[in-house]
C-alpha cells in the first residue's frame, strides 16, 4: 500500500499540481523560507560558540526543504508539532527571528520568555504546538490536535514531525494504532537524518531501508521519498493532507534527508566518531536542498545568481540583527520564574486564589 | 438529601460536565461499552454516544497524550486510568506533556484535562496494581492532585476539577466506590484548595487525605470512647493546592497532629505536612507531629496481610498515645 523511494526514476515533482500552480514568487518564498532557516542557524551556532546559549542546540542545517516545504502547505486548520530539532518548522510556520533568537538567549522578549529554550519554540497562535525535547513523546500530542480537529469537525490536519530515532519508541506505535482505529487525520513525518543521536540508522533500526513501511501493520498509508527537493516533499505532502483533509485518515511519510552539523551542538566537531568527514562533504556536494533548488530556480529562470545572493544576504542580515535584538533583551524576571505554571494562579481567578500552589515557604 | 454511592456521584458530576459543556469528553479503557470496569462511567455511553465517551485500546501513553494535545485546541477530556498505578506507563505524558507545557511555552499554552481513577492498595492485587501516586504528581509544579473521601466531596471536587483550566490528577479508591453518602440534588461545586473538618475535637489534629480520612474518623470515634482524647480530624481533599491555613488552624488549636495516608512513609504526603508544621506551628506544637503510613514495603498480596499492611484505626491511636 506504501511507495518505498524511487532511486533510478527521476521523477519531476515540479509538475506535481501543487507546484505547478506556485507563481514566481512563492517560489522565491520557499528559497527564502530555506535560507533563512539556514541563516538563522549559523547565527544560532555562532552564538552558542560565543557562549549566549545554554544547554543543546539542535541544528536543522541540511534539513531545510523538509520543514519549508512541508510548512508552506498549511491551511487554517493545519497544525504542526515536532521534536526538539524545531527551529526550522518554527521559522516555517511564520515566527520571527527575533522571538526565536532571543528564547535560545533565555531572554523574557523570546517566543516563550525564556522559559523553554531551542526544544520549547511555541506559537499557537500560529498553529505550531512545538518544540518537544523527549524523543518520540510528541507523537501522542500530534495524535490529539488531529482528534481535536475531528471533534470540532474542522476540515485539517495536524502534521506531527519526528526523527529516524523516535520511531523505536513505543508511544509512536500506540498512537499509529490510535490513529487508524479512530480515523484521525495525523500525517506523521519522519525525518530520517539516519543517526539517533551517535547512533546510525543500521545500529538502531532492526529494518533500517524503509521506516514508514512500519505504518503497513496499522493499515496506514505511507510513502517514502527524497527530502532533498522541496518540490518532493510538497507534492508527497499535498496528498496526505488530501487524505486527512477529505478521507480523515492518517498517513505516515518519511523523507530521507541529512543534517550536517552533530545530534546538538555538543558533537558537532565529532571527529573520526560516528560518520565520516567524507560523508558529509557528499551530502554538501551533491544532497543540499537549498542548493539544489536554487539550481532548478535558476533553470526556470524565475531566479538569477545576483537574486540568490541578495536573498541570502537578507537574511544573513536578518539573522544577525535577532542576535544583537536577543543580546539587548532583557532577562527574565526573578518573580517570572513562578508565571505560567497555573493558568488559574496566572489569571488569579477564584481557583488561582483558593489554598497554595508553591511550596517555596 | 439522597443517599448515593461515591461511583455514581462522579457519574453524576460527569453527566453534569458533559450536559454543561460541549468539550467535556470521557476517555479512557472500558468508560463506554463496558460501564467502566468500576461501573463509575455506567450509562453514560448510552445516554451520550459514542463522542462524549470513547473507548480506547491498552494505551495508556498515547490517550493521555491525545487528551492533552486535544486539550491544547480546547477540549476538556476527563481521561480515566483503570488504576492509577498504570500511570507509569504514561509518566512522560503526564509530566512533561500536561504538566510542563503552560510554563515551556511561556504561558501561550494551557491543559484542561482530568486524569482520574482509583489510586489505592488494600485489594489483594498485589505491587503493580496497588500504587498510591498523590505524592509523586504533587511533586511536580504544573500538576494539580485532588483526593476525595466521601461521595459528597467526589461529586464537588470532581466537577471543580473539569472546570479547572490547569491539568487535575483526581483519586479515587476502588474501595470507596460503593460507599453511600448524602449528595444533595442541586449542583454544588467544591473548590480544590479547601480542606473539610470532618469531626471537630480540641485534643490532637488527625490530618489525612483520601480514604485514610476515613480511618481517621474511626480513631477518633475509639479515642474518644477507650481514651477520652477528643480528636479533630481533618481532611485535605486537594492536596495541591493545599488548603495551608486549615491545617495550621488545626494544630494551633489541638498543639499536636499525626498525619496518616495510604502512601508510603518516604517523601509521602505527610512528610510535606509535617515540615510544614514544625516549620510554621512550632511554638504551638506540645509533641513532634508523627504519620502513619502503609508499611514501607510494596504491597504485599497476601490478602490478610494486606490489611495490616494498610494504616488501621488501631495503629492511628497507638500512634496518638504516645503523644497524647
Amino acid at each position: 500500500m506504501g511507495t518505498v523511494a524511487k532511486t533510478n526514476i527521476t521523477e519531476d515533482y515540479a509538475k506535481a499540481p501543487i507546484n505547478q500552480k506556485l507563481t514566481a514568487e512563492e517560489k522565491i518564498k520557499l528559497l527564502r523560507g530555506m535560507l533563512r532557516v539556514r541563516r538563522f542557524e549559523n547565527e544560532a551556532f555562532r552564538s552558542y560558540n560565543g557562549g549566549k546559549i545554554g544547554g543543546f542546540l539542535h541544528l536543522y542545517i541540511g534539513q531545510e526543504s523538509v520543514a519549508i516545504g512541508t510548512c508552506s502547505l498549511m491551511g487554517d486548520n493545519d497544525h504542526t508539532i515536532t521534536a526538539y530539532r524545531d527551529h526550522g518548522h518554527a521559522l516555517g510556520v511564520g515566527m520571527n527571528m527575533n522571538e526565536c533568537m532571543a528564547e535560545l538567549f533565555g531572554k523574557a522578549t523570546g517566543c516563550s520568555k525564556g522559559k523553554g529554550g531551542s526544544m520549547h519554540f511555541f506559537a499557537p497562535d500560529k498553529n505550531y504546538w512545538g518544540g518537544h525535547g523527549i524523543v518520540g513523546g510528541q507523537t501522542p500530542l500530534g495524535l490529539g490536535l488531529a482528534y481535536g480537529l475531528k471533534y470540532k469537525g474542522l476540515k485539517g490536519a495536524a502534521m506531527c514531525f519526528l526523527g529516524d530515532g523516535a520511531v523505536n519508541q513505543g508511544c509512536f506505535y500506540e498512537s499509529m494504532n490510535m490513529a487508524a482505529l479512530f480515523d484521525l487525520p495525523v500525517i506523521y513525518i519522519i525525518e530520517n537524518n539516519k543517526y539517533s543521536m551517535g547512533t546510525s540508522l543500521e545500529r538502531s533500526s532492526a529494518v533500517d531501508q524503509c521506516l514508514a513501511q512500519r505504518a503497513e501493520a496499522f493499515c496506514i498509508e505511507w510513502e517514502q521519498a527524497n527530502g532533498e527537493d522541496i518540490y518532493e516533499v510538497r507534492a508527497v505532502t499535498q496528498k496526505a493532507i488530501e487524505r486527512a483533509h477529505n478521507e480523515s485518515k492518517p498517513t505516515v511519510l518519511e523523507f530521507d534527508t541529512y543534517r550536517y552539523y552533530g545530534h546538538s551542538v555538543a558533537d558537532s566537531k565529532h571527529k573520526g566518531g560516528y560518520r565520516q568527514a567524507e560523508e558529509i562533504e557528499k551530502y554538501k556536494q551533491q544532497h543540499d536542498p537549498i542548493q539544489l533548488f536554487k539550481r532548478k530556480l535558476i533553470e526556470e529562470k524565475v531566479l538569477t545568481e545576483e537574486q540568490y545572493e541578495a536573498i541570502d544576504e537578507e537574511a544573513k542580515a536578518e539573522a544577525e540583527a535577532s542576535a544583537v535584538f536577543a543580546e539587548e533583551s532583557p532577562l527574565p524576571t526573578e518573580e517570572s520564574i513562578f508565571e505560567d505554571v497555573y493558568f488559574e494562579v496566572d489569571r488569579q481567578t477564584e481557583a488561582g486564589r483558593t489554598g497554595k500552589h508553591f511550596f517555596n515557604d | 438529601m439522597p443517599l448515593i454511592e461515591y461511583r455514581d456521584a462522579l457519574n453524576q458530576a460527569f453527566a453534569e460536565e458533559i450536559e454543561r459543556d460541549p468539550n467535556v469528553v470521557l476517555i479512557g479503557e472500558e468508560v463506554a461499552q463496558y460501564d467502566g470496569a468500576y461501573k463509575v462511567t455506567r450509562g453514560l455511553w448510552k445516554k451520550f454516544g459514542d463522542k462524549r465517551v470513547v473507548d480506547t485500546p491498552i494505551s495508556e501513553s498515547a490517550f493521555i497524550g491525545m487528551a492533552v494535545g486535544a486539550s491544547m485546541l480546547g477540549l476538556r477530556p476527563v481521561v480515566e486510568l483503570m488504576f492509577w498505578s498504570f500511570c507509569s506507563v504514561a509518566y512522560d505524558q503526564i509530566i512533561n506533556n500536561a504538566g510542563q507545557i503552560r510554563y515551556m511555552s511561556g504561558g501561550l499554552i494551557n491543559c484542561p484535562i482530568v486524569i482520574r481513577g482509583p489510586a489505592n492498595g488494600g485489594t489483594s492485587v498485589g505491587a503493580t496494581h496497588s500504587h498510591t501516586p498523590e505524592g509523586w504528581f504533587a511533586a511536580i509544579p504544573g500538576l494539580k492532585v485532588v483526593s476525595a473521601a466521601t461521595p459528597y466531596d467526589a461529586k464537588g471536587l470532581m466537577k471543580a476539577a473539569i472546570r479547572d483550566n490547569d491539568p487535575v490528577m483526581f483519586m479515587e479508591s476502588t474501595i470507596l466506590y460503593g460507599d453511600k453518602g448524602e449528595v444533595p440534588e442541586e449542583e454544588y461545586v467544591i473548590p480544590l484548595g479547601k480542606a473539610d473538618v470532618k469531626k471537630e475535637g480540641t485534643d490532637i489534629s488527625l490530618i489525612a487525605h483520601g480514604r485514610a480520612a476515613l480511618t481517621a474518623l474511626k480513631a477518633a470515634e475509639l479515642l474518644a470512647a477507650e481514651h477520652d482524647i477528643n480528636a479533630e480530624v481533618l481532611d485535605l481533599r486537594s492536596i495541591r493546592p493545599l488548603d495551608e491555613e486549615a491545617i495550621l488552624a488545626s494544630v494551633r488549636k489541638t498543639h499536636r497532629a499525626v498525619y496518616i495516608e495510604e502512601n508510603k512513609p518516604f517523601c509521602g504526603v505527610g512528610a510535606q505536612i509535617s515540615s510544614m508544621i514544625m516549620e510554621k506551628a512550632f511554638d504551638d506544637l506540645d509533641a513532634p507531629v508523627l504519620r502513619v503510613n502503609s508499611l514501607d514495603a510494596p504491597a504485599i498480596y497476601s490478602p490478610k496481610l494486606e490489611a495490616r499492611q494498610l494504616p488501621r484505626p488501631t495503629d492511628i491511636v497507638e500512634k496518638v498515645l504516645k503523644i497524647c
